[in-house]
């Protein structure tokens, strides 16, 4: 009887641990995911190695999906689903390469993860700051994680100093659009020049 | 008889610029970052090229050889430019009704003018005071609910807004004590040309702190125009509501409508 409740209190202890492992905090996946990408632009590889590793991270930690949704706006409703996909297709694209070539001018970045913020449901807003050099002044970074599943947090926005990258890139496409009559093609082609650029 | 022209034509824009806002887009009612109209964007865009030219021809270059100097030098160039910025925050501190952030601000200036030699060391900071946020007339007109008006692109000063550009006649219309000392304080030390020699090191240093972020924006975007006035909009938006942390002036509302993965 002793080795069975003993049995049963090991079983307890092993599922509660492996849920526990399955969620991962928010603050602690931006921290790992820094310290990623720290190691990355802080070895020796060449620009272009460094830039294949970046995309990888970017891949594993980033909803390239629902940003380039978030980007398209209202522009997405009238769209069919051909062209929805065409879009997508070239915006994961597009994302990667701006990513990491932004990310890849920085040369040993110390972030340290300070706050975390449930704003609602869906969304942990995680607060850090980028810690200043002789060259470089501190920069408070806020991360916008995508946590509906938090088995599998995805990260969404990054706020530079209160400015939001994702609302950047919304509005940017959406000038392109506008500009353009509200054609869609018009965007998709931008987004293919800048890919072969 | 000047004053008073300039006077009653910032009087009329700003009211004008209160209808407008007013005046209703639905989207203000629907979200809480109001859209900020691009009323002249054919002629912000030739402006803005023309800046663009300015800037590679001239800013560009001369904030790159300001780089050079010694990262002292430049600190305090810097530092002294931060401390005569308080002169135009503090009444704006009054106005917005922060008595006790002008209060702060106040003994900082006297401070960091007096023992950190004209503000070229900020010993104010050493000495534990809270941080420095800098404030304008376009921020209080914010504050005191008068909307931004249509974005607007000026030649050589960048972007702005209606209010914003409304706000920084202000400080020549005797909102700004540096400037009043300078264009009709009668001493030998300060003029006007120095007070423009200010506003350009003050451009310059600004300049010099973004080499990197301004080109690696313009390297990864496909409509630079429409990035940067994004982001001047959200600054000043973030600036005039003080909001400290960011997520309280984000709109959930376009999150929403994207599906999860």
């Amino acid at each position: 009887m002793k080795n069975f409740l003993g049995y049963v209190a090991f079983l307890i202890i092993v599922f509660s641990s492996a849920s526990k492992v399955h969620s991962i905090e928010p603050d602690i996946f931006i921290q790992s995911t820094v310290n990623r990408a720290a190691k990355t632009l802080g070895g020796n590889l060449s620009k272009k190695e460094r830039v294949e590793k970046l995309k990888d991270i970017a891949r594993d930690t980033v909803d390239i999906k629902g940003i380039g949704f978030y980007s398209l706006g209202k522009y997405r409703s009238g769209l069919s689903e051909k062209k929805l996909e065409k879009y997508e297709e070239v915006f994961a694209e597009y994302f990667l390469k701006s990513f990491s070539s932004r990310l890849a001018e920085y040369s040993n970045p110390e972030i340290k993860v300070d706050t975390k913020k449930k704003i609602n449901e869906s969304y942990t807003i995680v607060s850090s700051t980028l810690i200043s050099t002789d060259s470089r002044p501190e920069v408070k970074i806020e991360w916008r994680v995508y946590t509906k599943d938090p088995k599998n947090p995805l990260i969404r926005d990054l706020i530079i100093e209160g400015l939001s990258l994702a609302r950047t890139q919304k509005e940017e496409f959406s000038s392109i659009i506008n500009s353009n009559d509200g054609n869609i093609d018009a965007l998709i082609e931008n987004l293919e020049k800048f890919i072969t650029k | 008889m000047k004053k008073f022209i300039i006077t009653s034509l910032l009087t009329v824009t700003l009211a004008f610029n209160v209808s407008a806002d007013t005046d209703g887009e639905n989207s203000l009612s629907k979200e809480n970052t109001p859209q900020v109209k691009d009323c002249f964007e054919g002629l912000n865009r030739a402006t803005f090229s023309l800046n663009q030219g300015l800037d590679k021809v001239i800013f560009k270059p001369v904030a790159k050889g300001y780089r050079n100097l010694p990262s002292t030098v430049r600190t305090g160039t810097s530092n002294a430019l931060i401390n005569l910025s308080s002169l135009i925050t503090i009444p704006n501190n009054i106005l917005q009704g922060e008595f006790k952030t002008a209060g702060v601000n106040t003994g900082r200036f006297a401070i960091n003018t007096t023992v950190g030699i004209l503000g070229i060391f900020d010993v104010a900071d050493k000495m534990g005071f809270s941080k420095y946020e800098k404030e304008d007339y376009g921020q209080t007109f914010g504050t005191w609910g008068v909307g931004p008006g249509c974005y607007v692109v000026l030649p050589v000063l960048g972007p702005s807004t209606v209010r914003d550009t409304v706000g920084s006649f202000m400080n020549v219309l005797g909102g700004d004590p540096y400037y009043n000392a300078s264009t009709h304080g009668n001493n030998e030390y300060l003029s006007d040309s120095l007070y423009m020699k200010t506003k350009v090191v003050a451009g310059v240093d600004f300049r010099a702190k973004n080499l990197e972020s301004i080109e690696n924006l313009e390297k990864n975007s496909m409509d630079f125009y429409a990035s940067v006035r994004s982001l001047y909009l959200q600054d000043r938006q973030q600036k005039i509501k003080n909001s400290n942390p960011t997520i309280e002036i984000m709109y959930e509302g376009d999150w929403e409508e994207v599906e999860p993965k």
